[in-house]
């Protein structure tokens, strides 16, 4: 099928910045691994349906008015006692499974992303600088580095959670609670971006083409964003990717924690946590649902990263 | 006519690089700071129009010397006064720029010497931005594709990327943009030691001509004496960061002074001498970081004795040539070798 | 006449790559008698490293020995197990590449390296490999020998580290050594030393050696024949006195002529237009065509064998038949 695809792309007639990302080995490694591909459909259909969750759930399951405490607890449509409007069974409270994953979905990975673009953004600066600046200030930044590094991820977002918290009114809080959570999780995540882009600041500063632009008289900053910086994003792009699914296990695990988001706007994580307490009682479909599409959303974004490493290692291709 | 201008003066130029462990290390270990004299008290000058080589093994400082004239590095002490302005000195980039704009560099290395992510034009623009040399998007089309033509390449090689092509063509894409500012000198640091032998004809000639319709002037730095015979009008031989011999090319390969250009000239894989049986001279450039007191060269030198150990000898002047050697100086060496028959 | 100690016979490398099979080498053979030194030379993207190496065994896939054969002292060895050809790479064949820093492994002294060696393809007590290999050290001329054997890598300059790989190369006595540019990381003056001791190895232990360059200046000095490698093919091989002195390929011509050389004239460099062509465009016919100033139509059609050229064989149409007169117009 993916043959077919790409032939029928061969035949119609692309924007020349199309055709050369269809013709590039990177596209080639892509379609000639079934796994990758199969991955990245997986995530894309994940990610499509936490996008146009709005549009396509069924129902609202955070609108109190839309709930009925007499649909409460039911099982997956499968089931004895279920029925197709609440395909995947209903929480406690009369809640939609399918719809609450899709909203959940939804803000795991925008708490996700956005995590790890603040995070590359953050590290990607202070790791230009330090590379470019070298001396005192590529050691206070590696310091500070080390420092953070010294601290394990969960610790540093509970840590910032908290004393945000313990500073804002309740009501404040649930509003900037997921701003919260982004800025503790690309907190804990800046360094390895740093680090990369300082090690590869290092090798490219000294290569020709960068004394060439010296030597022509141009503006350091011009270098360092127009020379240096498209030469060491590569390897970033890959950690990013992976990233992205540790992100949102970060948050997945904060909420579950019970520091992440609040119950009002949950993530997967929240209900996986809600869920939590009815296992036991028998509605395991509250939780294992939840924690289905997280695992297999994780593992499919890592595929993605996997593939991205390799098709960016020359030595493979 | 009149004499040519003097375009280039360095006088006295040192270089110093701190190689020392860092310093938790170096205190744990009770070492002392270690300084490498990459360029030790050089001083020369050059004409408009004539083409000067340095030429040397590795570590002998010609590469550090380029890039000082250049302003990539600046001087420990000593300085270097292109058309009567030293670049060190001029603080702000803005101040610098109409200086720079005259003076460019063309790498050795041709693959890392151009941004593999840019398109070619978009490289060779790069000094036309810069300097704002050019007033319409059109008129800088325009210019990159004259570029291009001269370099003898093709106007639509503008929109490849650097990976297409291949080592020969790659350096005439960095001769294209280091005269992409109309520049007056060219410090070209080992041009094609990169290259093949039949690419390396074509970018000598290419270069050749350039200097002769652009009325340039050349700072050539090579290893490689075959080349700079071909090339040079003057030559400055390069031993440890110093400098042991200048002379015109005319002289320095019909008839060489300092034992080590001689040693140079002596120990070329030479094409014409098939199977000749040669015992080269022994030893190897000794480590810069520790260089031989008195003359450095004096480990390896077969005219040495006690006043080479000591004394650092001057650079003094033998008819015509400049030769930084005591054995000269005092006449002991036997009769100089007539190497080669130079002919113009 | 002496049986060849290595023959080459219609070799072929391929190299599949998603856009098709490339041709790397293209139908080459050659032979090296023992004690003789058989140069290797031309220029980036010919394919001479990659002979030498498809010689030792150490193709990487996905390139691939995809006919002929190589036979050494009359055994075959293109088709050998791994494990085979391991035992015969270091005791019958050694190697010696372009950069002694990363021949050498930074984190044992060499004497463990050569120790290593020594016992691996000879059977000796640790003791006599430790004499064997300070034996070789002062062959290869490493002054103090004995302290310097217990020295790391690092603590040696390019020229010494460069006969420490010698001597690893030479310690189990291989008949056959491939040298793959061993004098192009070094400064002029170390080259002069390092070819004079592959010279004198030569002349005391009898052993042959591959010596793949492209400086014809090196081959010069220390080959007795020479190959000249063009996409992918030989285009002129035989004595290096006669190919120095008479060129007879159009390439080999060409090649000689861009070498700058102290003395005579300083005039513009003669040059070959173009330049060579990469794996996937190799014109039909002779390799050499699109470049060539005496090309002809057949040329473009027919691709040439090597043919006999007055002292040396050449591929090329000018040679098909014994054409004096025209051959007297061409070296003229």
């Amino acid at each position: 099928m993916v043959e077919g695809v790409l032939t029928a792309a061969a035949a119609v007639r692309l924007p020349p910045g199309l055709r050369r990302v269809l013709d590039s080995d990177l596209w080639w490694s892509f379609s000639r691994s079934p796994v990758t591909v199969a991955a990245a459909m997986v995530a894309l259909m994940i990610i499509g349906g936490a996008l146009f969750a709005p549009w396509i759930a069924p129902h609202d399951p955070w609108d109190p008015a839309s709930l009925s405490l007499l649909d409460a607890s039911n099982p997956p449509a499968w089931l004895d006692g279920g029925s197709w409007t609440y395909p995947l069974g209903t929480d406690n409270q009369g809640r939609d499974v399918l719809s609450a994953i899709l909203y959940g979905s939804r803000l795991s990975l925008f708490v996700g992303s956005l995590a790890v673009l603040l995070a590359l953004l953050i590290g990607v600066t202070l790791g230009l600088l330090a590379g470019w600046c070298g001396g005192l200030t590529d050691t206070i930044i590696m310091r500070i580095a080390d420092v953070k590094l010294s601290f394990p991820a969960i610790l540093l977002a509970l840590l910032i959670d908290g004393v945000v918290r313990g500073m804002l009114p309740r009501d404040a809080q649930s509003e900037i609670a997921s701003y919260v959570l982004i800025a503790a999780i690309a907190l804990s995540f800046w360094v390895q971006y740093a680090r990369t882009v300082r090690a590869s600041t290092l090798v490219e500063r000294n290569k020709e083409y960068i004394q060439a632009a010296r030597v022509i008289g141009v503006h350091p900053a011009k270098i360092v964003l127009g020379h240096l910086l498209p030469n060491v994003i590569g390897p970033i792009l890959v950690i990013a990717t992976i990233n992205l699914a540790l992100a949102i296990l970060t948050e997945a695990t904060l909420s579950f924690l019970g520091v992440g988001l609040p119950p009002t706007q949950p993530s997967l994580g929240t209900l996986i946590r809600n869920g939590n307490d009815y296992l036991f009682s028998g509605d395991w479909w509250i939780s294992i649902f939840p924690g289905v599409v997280l695992a297999v959303l994780i593992l499919s974004v890592n595929l993605l990263g996997d593939w991205l490493r390799d098709a960016f290692n020359p030595k493979l291709r | 006519m009149a004499e040519p201008e003097t375009l280039l003066h360095v006088e006295e130029l040192h270089r110093s690089f701190d190689v020392s462990l860092p310093a938790i290390e170096r205190l744990m270990r009770g070492k002392k700071r270690a300084t490498l004299k990459a360029v030790d008290g050089i001083s020369f000058t050059m004409r408009r129009g004539e083409t000067f080589a340095l030429v040397g093994e590795s570590g002998c400082g010609k590469s550090t010397v380029a890039r000082l004239v250049v302003g990539l590095y600046r001087p420990t002490s000593g300085r270097v006064v292109f058309a009567g302005q030293e670049l060190a000195r001029l603080k702000s980039r803005k101040a610098a720029a109409p200086l720079r704009r005259r003076l460019q560099m063309i790498f050795q290395d041709p693959y890392a010497s151009l941004n593999p992510r840019w398109q070619v034009k978009r490289i060779i623009a790069e000094p036309l931005r810069t300097h704002r040399l050019v007033a319409s998007e059109a008129a800088l089309r325009q210019r990159v594709a004259e570029l291009l033509l001269q370099v003898r390449l093709s106007p639509v090689d503008g929109d490849k990327f650097p990976h297409e092509f291949s080592g020969g063509q790659r350096q005439r894409i960095s001769i294209a943009r280091a005269l992409a500012s109309n520049p007056e000198f060219l410090v070209c640091d080992e041009p094609t030691s990169a290259l093949d032998v039949s690419v390396q004809a074509q970018i000598l000639n290419l270069m050749k001509d350039l200097q002769r319709q652009l009325g340039l002037t050349y700072l050539f730095i090579s290893h490689n004496l075959a080349v700079i015979y071909q090339m040079s009008d003057r030559v400055g031989v390069m031993y440890l960061g110093r400098l042991v011999e200048i002379a015109s090319a005319e002289r320095l390969f019909a008839a060489p002074r300092h034992p080590y250009t001689q040693l140079l000239l002596d120990t070329i894989p030479s094409i014409e001498i098939t199977g000749r049986e040669r015992e080269p001279v022994g030893g190897e450039v000794p480590n810069p970081i520790n260089p031989p007191p008195g003359c450095s060269f004096h480990p390896r030198c077969p005219f040495a004795y006690e006043r080479c150990r000591r004394e650092r000898p001057e650079l003094i002047d033998v008819g015509g040539t400049l030769v930084a050697c005591h054995a000269v100086e005092e006449d002991r060496l036997p009769q100089a070798r007539a190497y080669t028959e130079y002919e113009t | 006449m002496l049986e060849p100690l290595l023959r080459v016979e219609n070799l072929r490398i391929e190299l599949p790559t998603r856009r098709g099979v490339l041709t790397a080498i293209d139908d080459i053979s050659f032979a090296i008698a023992p004690g003789e030194v058989l140069g290797v030379v031309g220029e980036s993207g010919a394919g001479k490293s990659l002979t030498g190496t498809a010689i030792i065994g150490l193709l990487e896939p996905p390139l691939r020995i995809a006919g002929g054969r190589i036979t050494l002292a009359g055994r075959r060895i293109d088709n050998l197990p791994s494990e085979a050809m391991r035992r015969i790479r270091g005791r019958e064949i050694g190697a010696i590449f372009q950069d002694p820093l990363t021949s050498l492994n930074p984190l044992y002294t060499i004497g463990r390296q050569l120790v290593e060696t020594i016992r691996t393809h000879l059977d000796l007590s640790p003791a006599a490999a430790r004499d064997q290999a300070l034996a070789l050290l002062r062959e290869v001329g490493i002054a103090g020998a004995e302290a310097r054997i217990d020295h790391y890598p690092h603590q040696f300059s390019g020229g010494m580290r460069q006969r420490v790989v010698i001597a690893l190369a030479i310690a189990a006595n291989p008949r056959l050594i491939i040298a793959d540019e061993p004098t192009t990381a070094l400064d002029v003056s170390i080259q002069a030393q390092i070819i004079a001791l592959l010279k004198r190895l030569c002349r005391d232990h009898g052993t042959a050696i591959m010596l793949v360059t492209h400086d014809m200046g090196v081959i010069a000095e220390t080959a007795h024949r020479v190959a000249v490698m063009y996409a992918g093919r030989i285009v002129e091989i035989g004595a290096v006195a006669e190919i120095v002195a008479h060129p007879r390929h159009p390439y080999t011509r060409g090649l000689m002529d861009s070498i700058p050389r102290i003395g005579g004239r300083r005039q513009r460099l003669r040059q070959i237009d173009g330049a060579m062509p990469r794996l996937g465009a190799i014109p039909a016919g002779c390799p050499f065509n699109q470049r060539c100033p005496e090309v002809a139509d057949r040329c473009r059609r027919q691709r040439p064998d090597l043919l006999p050229a007055a002292g040396t064989e050449a591929a090329c149409w000018l040679y098909d038949k014994v054409l004096l007169p025209a051959q007297e117009a061409f070296d003229g």
